[in-house]
């Protein structure tokens, strides 16, 4: 009955959650956006108190039911459990926790969380993770069907479906996804939860309280029978019937499977409060599968690690802009994104510091942006977590949508009226790119034309062809960054008007 | 780019191929409709398609007799197929059958010129009419020397002009596309370097059976035009009429047909008639225009209307309409055999009342001829403004915030303007360059009005959209 619960309300919570970051729209956002914020991590970055302090209390009480049923990485894992033949005749057995990798991890995750490494952060947590698998690999595949349904839509004169560019935002990020996508299904499809109770940061810092759960499964000995089955069915590896009938509680994740499968009512989730918490028993032999998880979960650091320095070596422009056209057009050189000075971060962000102190990277910004501004930055410092730029569109100001989803505070819930006073960058301009400036057309403005700031003035100036033109100047104090005039500028491959971030944001 | 004109842009760059794009876009975009339509009105009339039984409507011109067909076959685009080398090429089979056709139905008056069809048209013309007696067609063609104001090139356009269209005499010889820059513009072609007194004395030998012109322009370089008539005597001129046109002409591109017919009938010069169809407007008007022209009469093809209402003033010798297909030629020769003219009160229904919600569109007067392309930035021009117009003409056009409706109608221009245009050839992109305006046969200031379309994507965008 426990695990029936369980299951619906984590197949609820994963199907609502993965939606989120398929639906591109952003509508969905409005209904279930909650389920982001709920997330452990995007709620510390987001010193979200109360979902913390909720969080915390949900696991005192009834131990890591988080981790089974919020979780969308942990609900993942159990799926792809299922589906294996271990999982399917509940083939199981104890393990030993692996401190030094555990604990050592923990440590680690700290650290970066305090120094404000969050590229490494955002690897290691859950729901980093799956935003990204999702973002990666999922959403082309749900964007495709969607332009299948737009084709068809259009061929019935229906608007209900519009075709959305699928293109590669950033390959680094791309394979950190595939990497972790592939290391979590290999752990999970071998040995169940051993991600959650070896390296999840998340999952350790919920064990610190899980293991005094108020409420938690307890074998009574005097029914045990000893037949292990709880043991077989269990996929967080700890439950030990040999050591003691001893369950970990920092590991349990409360899947429930071990008292629905006891035929003897020797389990109970029952209240337990103020019991010794059972120590798991170190067994002085190693268990059989020991050596075979830890090259596991070696070899998955390994890949994880392997990840890092290919990215340098694999680092691309991004793709040309693929367009259909015939005889009668003009090629367009598709632009190329300028080195900027200084990041640029969405309104909203307030300043980089605070923007990549707070983004866990997982990638719901880079899914909802409806104009293509948003990507995962490839710079190692700030790798996967977003960045603007203007090559295939701008940051239009009718669009608060990042500001909307953000669940970690990274970004701050804005409204339209108040982006307008936001300055997140300012445009400069490279004259010797400038069409006007440099001969090649008389007149243009267009950066002028499309500045919703009136930032842009056009000044007159005598060329060097002795023509007097009027070219482009950037009012700095009204600039607010938003990137139209770099995308709309003509010059190609480099805009001759570029944004450069602003270190901290501020109000126009 | 600007350096080398080749003879396709200044013929764009003069504007005269208004005459070949209207009649293009009129063959394009009406066709399929009016089979269907028109095969159910004659069927409805007496059971006998005026195909198989009907009289071409013949008028005469009164400078010399010649018995001339309402319905003038308009040569300035055909099919094309490409060379062993890749080239376009006329497909002269395709000519030969549609002329052939065209005389056989009593068509005798065919309309070409040295640069129409990339400079194809006069010969192609020339092969097909030449399988038939000379006595059974008119042939007209033009001096079109806008390149240059050299005597050369004119004597060279007007020599080539026997040889391509295999004949010792043309019937009809028209100065191409006068009007703009009037009379000077006029002394520097034909006076000064003197052509005109050349094309004069073949008049007197009777190379040139009759002199005329063809005139796009304002209202006083068309009086400039008609002064010079004491002079030169023209026998007949060639003029842009339509019903929209009739009374709202622009006033400076070109002038209300109304105006110039009276005057030229004043004059007594018989009048050939060019854009009968607007460049197409006409037979793919405004949903509500759609509705009240089928109201009036359920049967009648739009574009019957249009021709119906040129070929009703009695001044008129000849309609061209440029036909490329078969289906267009048989559309236009079922109203124009046994021709059935307009009431004065169905001419008024047309020019005013028609025409008056017309006006109201803010459709822009392209006919998606595509001289302006390739936009050196891409844009893709006649299709922002064609997707422009078919939403404004289809009634799915948001016009205002407070309007009922105004989300649905917001999203499906949004959505289809990004279907119809790749984002990046959209009008967003135009940077004024100035290049397209010359190229533009209907004068369109295209960078404004792609700037007026990007203004008005704009308010639906930001959800500002609001009725002045």
């Amino acid at each position: 009955m426990l695990k029936k619960i369980r299951v619906i309300l984590a197949t609820l919570c994963f199907v609502a959650i993965t939606l989120l970051f398929l639906d591109f729209s952003g509508t969905l956002h409005h209904w279930l956006g909650w389920l982001a914020k709920i997330q452990f991590l995007p709620a510390v970055l987001a010193l979200n108190l109360v979902v913390i302090i909720a969080l915390l209390l949900l696991t005192i009480l009834f131990g890591r039911v988080y981790c089974s049923v919020i979780c969308p990485l942990g609900v993942f894992q159990d799926g792809v459990a299922n589906l294996s033949k271990k999982g399917k005749k509940g083939k199981y057995s104890y393990s030993k926790e692996i401190k030094w990798l555990r604990y050592g991890v923990w440590v680690v995750f700290v650290i970066a969380l305090s120094a404000g490494l969050n590229a490494l952060v955002a690897l290691l947590a859950p729901y980093s993770a799956w935003g990204r698998i999702v973002q990666n690999l999922l959403s082309p595949v749900w964007q495709w069907g969607n332009n299948v349904l737009a084709a068809i839509a259009e061929k019935h004169e229906s608007y209900a479906f519009y075709t959305k560019d699928v293109w590669l935002k950033s390959l680094p990020t791309f394979i950190v996804a595939l990497v972790t996508l592939v290391a979590v299904v290999v752990l999970a499809w071998k040995n169940g939860r051993t991600y959650c109770n070896t390296i999840c940061p998340v999952g350790t810092t919920l064990s610190f309280f899980s293991r005094f759960a108020a409420f938690r499964p307890v074998i009574d000995a005097s029914k045990c029978k000893s037949c292990h089955l709880c043991e077989k069915k269990c996929k967080a590896a700890c439950i030990d019937i040999d050591g003691g009938k001893k369950i970990d509680y920092s590991r349990c994740v409360d899947c429930f499977n071990c008292i629905d499968n006891c035929k003897f009512g020797a389990l109970k989730y029952r209240f337990a409060w103020g019991s010794k918490a059972d120590q798991p028993a170190v067994p002085e032999t190693a268990s059989a599968d020991k050596g075979r998880r830890a090259f596991l979960v070696g070899s998955a650091i390994a890949l994880g690690g392997a990840a890092i320095p290919a990215r340098a070596q694999t680092e691309t422009e991004d793709e040309p802009v693929k367009i259909e056209g015939e005889g009668g057009f003009a090629d367009i050189i598709p632009k190329k994104a300028p080195k900027r000075t200084v990041a640029i971060t969405p309104f909203g962000s307030e300043s980089v510091e605070q923007f990549y102190k707070h983004c866990t990277a997982c990638q719901l910004c880079v899914s909802v942006c409806p104009n293509d501004v948003l990507r995962p930055s490839k710079d190692i410092m700030h790798l996967m977590q977003p960045e603007m730029s203007f090559e295939r569109g701008y940051c239009r100001p009718e669009c608060v949508k990042c500001s909307e989803v953000c669940p970690a505070g990274a970004i701050l819930k804005i409204t339209p009226e108040e982006k307008t006073q936001w300055k997140v960058g300012t445009a400069t301009i490279q004259p010797w790119l400038c069409l006007v400036d440099n001969g090649e057309v008389e007149e243009c403005g267009n950066c002028a034309r499309h500045c919703p700031a009136g930032a842009i003035q056009l000044v007159k100036k005598v060329r060097e062809d002795g023509k007097t033109v009027r070219v482009p100047s950037v009012e700095e104090e009204k600039c607010i960054g938003c990137g139209a005039c770099e995308n709309l500028c003509p010059a190609r491959p480099i805009s001759a008007i570029i944004v450069n971030g602003y270190q901290i944001h501020h109000k126009a | 780019m600007k350096k080398n004109i080749d003879r396709r842009e200044f013929l764009k760059k003069t504007g005269e191929g208004a005459a070949i794009a209207g009649a293009v876009a009129m063959a394009g975009a009406c066709a399929p409709k009016k089979t269907v339509e028109t095969v159910v009105s004659a069927a409805a009339n007496d059971g006998k398609d005026p195909l198989e039984t009907g009289k071409m409507e013949l008028r005469t011109n009164p400078g010399n007799g010649d018995k001339v067909s309402l319905l003038g076959y308009g040569c300035m685009r055909f099919t094309m197929k490409k060379d062993e080398n890749g080239k376009n090429i006329v497909d002269q089979e395709n000519v030969n059958n549609l002329i052939d056709y065209a005389l056989a139905h009593g068509v005798n008056y065919f309309d070409t010129a040295p640069v129409y069809l990339q400079g194809q048209s006069e010969r192609a013309v020339g092969i097909a009419l030449a399988r038939h007696p000379r006595n059974t067609y008119f042939i007209a063609t033009k001096m079109s020397n806008f390149q240059s104001n050299d005597r050369k090139v004119a004597m060279q356009l007007y020599n080539d002009a026997f040889k391509n269209l295999q004949t010792d005499y043309i019937d009809y010889y028209l100065l191409h596309s006068l009007g703009r820059g009037g009379a000077e513009a006029f002394k520097a072609r034909f006076e000064d370097n003197g052509v005109i007194d050349f094309l004069l004395g073949e008049r007197e030998k009777g190379k040139i059976r009759q002199l005329g012109l063809s005139f796009h322009g304002d209202k006083q370089s068309f009086d400039e035009m008609m002064a010079l008539h004491d002079k030169y005597h023209w026998d007949f001129v060639q003029i842009q009429m339509n019903y929209f046109d009739w009374k709202h002409a622009d006033g400076v591109r070109n002038v209300n047909a109304e105006y110039l017919y009276q005057e030229l009938d004043k004059r007594g010069i018989p009048i050939v008639i060019m854009e009968p169809l607007q460049g197409g407007r006409l037979a793919k008007p405004a949903e509500n225009v759609v509705n009240r022209l089928k109201e009036r009469d359920p049967q009648a093809s739009l574009a019957s209307w249009a021709f119906r209402f040129v070929g009703s003033y009695p001044r008129v010798m000849c309609v061209l309409s440029g036909m490329v297909y078969m289906e267009h030629l048989q559309d236009n020769l079922r109203t124009f055999m046994d021709f059935k003219p307009l009431s004065e009160d169905e001419k008024y229904f047309l020019d005013t009342d028609i025409s008056d919600i017309m006006a109201n569109y803010p459709t822009v007067d392209c006919n998606d001829c595509k001289y302006c392309m390739p936009c050196p930035y891409g844009i893709d021009i006649p299709g922002i403004f064609m997707h422009y117009n078919n939403s404004v003409n289809q009634g799915n056009f948001p016009r205002s915030k407070e309007q009922e409706d105004y989300q649905k109608l917001r999203r499906a221009y949004l959505v289809s303007y990004d279907r119809a245009i790749p984002t990046l050839r959209q009008a967003s992109h135009c940077v004024g360059c100035k290049q397209c305006i010359p190229k533009c046969p209907q004068s369109i200031q295209i960078p404004r009005q792609l700037r007026r379309i990007d203004d008005y994507v704009e308010k639906l965008k930001q959800n500002t959209l609001s009725s002045e």
